[in-house]
């Protein structure tokens, strides 16, 4: 008995299976190389080929008016596609993790599905609905009303495309913390808004900062859906996944690639927000392990 | 009422203290009416509306047979290569530590968080003959962009983090003790890994598949630059879609993203079933 207890208290045990050295560094290079041929490399190059004529061109091409025009509308877009997602993102996240009710997966996979749905398909079914000959086309060219080949056509189209990315990001860890906090919070007085603001937000904060990072970065990224809807309108309906096309398409590939290192610039600083954000969930108490 | 109608209502809540099933369910519900699932039911309307003549000479035509194909094939082959490259790299992240983990780590992650457009660009770029990687390959007779094979590298960038982030977790909480009880039972580190890790990460594996697959199929942005796009040989669905919409043929468009749907689905479908077959045969013990 006391031997085994003393086997068991030696803290650094000696792993029986192990890999050698040399296969070891192996194993980790080719990694290495398969992850910087297939996703440092192209990153890498966006860069490159947007300083290929120097700054001065870069910066030339981000100053043009049509850049600065796309630019404009993709914060417009990403402005009421984000918040508006953000808050049915919370809204559904709690009817979701804070009640049991039948048929719960099934919403679930609901709010998952754009997901699933390739963004031309995404884009299409708006077009179906809103364009000349969809249903409620005709009455909306009646009454001076446009909505695709405008503005509240890429709205929409961002706005499907970005559903998911709030409600699934709280859902797991909502559900984790269950109801115990807010059912104390019931029981001590507080209204429905108290709670939500007193106790879950300070809980579910930082998923839902990041589930807000990554909403926002694909709202202002997305390229399919919103190609479809666009009509490609040069000044109007680009926004900068789009303008990046059309710089490409017309050979002016240093303009294109200092465009889209815009787009990169922000999923690296996304990434580096979820990186820190991953930190602060790691050393933040864990519910009910509070400090009082 | 509750107590008088016990039949099986779909979404009725259990009774809870904490107040807003009503307003919060309500909003949910209609938020995800208004944006998702009516503008899908007006797609799968329209396509009712066609009639079955319409449809099958919408979707018949070797044209577009041969985008669906493309798409499929080059799905799935993009799928497997990610699910082994994604496995393998899953594999050293979490058992072969090394300076920097924590970055490469991170990068992972880029083709999730880069735009399709800016990808599919500088994939272009990289494996056209003039770039760093395609200048490679013309010299060993390899042309790579604006051919299937272009296709094939961009969904691969595009499946590969879900392989990863898919399987890395189970790895992680995958426990010494097994493989070295194996070990202590005389089996080689080949047959270790054979009969314990891999039958143990397989599930999540093919989960990675299917997520890979299913991103695949419908990936548009990240590809048409690459793909070169001649009709019948390098034309996916999604951008036939795209031209037929320009064309202003919506029933023709309508019904290839039908068919897409439904195929990508029933495939999904068909890989689930699979996947229940095979962890209930696991679990009767063969």
């Amino acid at each position: 008995m006391s031997s085994a207890n003393i086997v068991l208290s030696v803290p650094q045990r000696p792993r029986i299976v192990s890999t050698g050295a040399a296969l070891r560094w192996t194993l980790i290079a080719v990694a290495l190389g398969v992850i910087g041929l297939l996703i440092a490399m192209p990153l890498a190059s966006v860069f490159a080929e947007a300083f290929r004529q120097g700054a001065d061109a870069y910066f030339g091409a981000l100053g043009d008016p049509m850049a600065i025009a796309a630019m404009k509308l993709t914060l417009i877009v990403a402005a009421i596609a984000v918040p508006l997602n953000l808050v049915f993102g919370v809204v559904g996240a709690w009817a979701i993790a804070k009640f049991e009710f039948r048929g719960k997966s099934f919403l679930i996979a609901l709010i998952d599905l754009p997901f699933s749905v390739s963004p031309v398909v995404s884009g299409l079914v708006f077009v179906l609905l809103f364009g000349m000959q969809g249903w409620f086309g005709p009455f909306l060219i009646e009454h001076g009303v446009q909505i695709i080949f405008a503005v509240p056509g890429l709205v929409l189209a961002t706005i499907f495309v970005t559903f998911p990315f709030v409600a699934r990001e709280l859902i797991p860890l909502m559900q984790q913390q269950g109801t115990q906090e807010e059912e104390a919070a019931v029981a001590l007085g507080a209204s429905g808004w108290q709670i939500f603001r007193r106790v879950t937000l300070p809980n579910i904060k930082w998923a839902l900062l990041y589930g807000v990072l990554l909403c926002n970065a694909r709202a202002m990224g997305e390229f399919g859906a919103v190609s479809v809807v666009s009509g490609h309108i040069r000044g109007a309906t680009n926004t900068i996944p789009l303008h990046v096309e059309i710089l490409y398409n017309e050979y002016n590939f240093v303009a294109a690639f200092a465009v889209a290192s815009l787009l990169a610039l922000l999923a690296l600083l996304t990434l580096a927000a979820k990186a820190v954000l991953d930190w602060r969930l790691s050393v933040s108490p864990k519910p009910g392990e509070r400090k009082t | 009422m509750s107590a008088v109608y016990s039949g099986w209502i779909p979404f009725k809540p259990k009774p809870s203290v904490i107040p807003g099933f009503g307003l919060t369910f309500g909003l949910t519900v209609t938020w995800l009416s208004l944006i998702v699932l009516i503008p899908l039911a007006a797609l799968f309307a329209r396509a009712a509306s066609l009639g079955p003549d319409e449809f099958i000479a919408a979707t018949a035509s070797p044209r577009v047979l041969a985008a669906l194909r493309l798409s499929f094939v080059t799905s799935i082959i993009a799928a497997l290569v990610s699910t082994v490259l994604g496995g393998f790299i899953a594999w050293v992240l979490v058992r072969h530590p090394f300076p920097g983990r924590r970055f490469v780590d991170a990068i992972i992650d880029v083709p999730f968080a880069l735009p399709t457009a800016v990808a599919g660009i500088a994939l272009t770029t990289l494996y056209a003959e003039t770039g760093w990687l395609g200048g490679l390959l013309a010299q060993i007779g390899i042309k790579a962009a604006f051919t299937p094979l272009g296709i094939l590298i961009a969904l691969v960038f595009i499946g590969l983090p879900f392989v990863v982030r898919t399987v890395q977790p189970v790895i992680e909480d995958l426990d010494h003790e097994t493989e070295e009880a194996a070990a202590c039972l005389g089996a080689s580190r080949w047959q270790t890994l054979r009969r314990i890790v891999f039958p143990t990460i397989a599930p999540a594996l093919v989960t990675g598949f299917t997520l890979a697959f299913a991103r695949g199929v419908g990936e548009y942005g990240s590809v048409i630059f690459i793909a070169g796009n001649l009709p019948m040989v390098s034309e996916i669905a999604p951008l036939l879609i795209v031209i037929k919409l320009e064309e202003f043929a919506y029933a023709q468009a309508t019904a290839i993203a039908v068919v897409m749907l439904c195929a990508s689905f029933a495939f999904l479908l068909a890989i689930n079933i699979l996947q229940r077959r095979m962890a209930a045969s696991r679990v009767s013990g063969r």
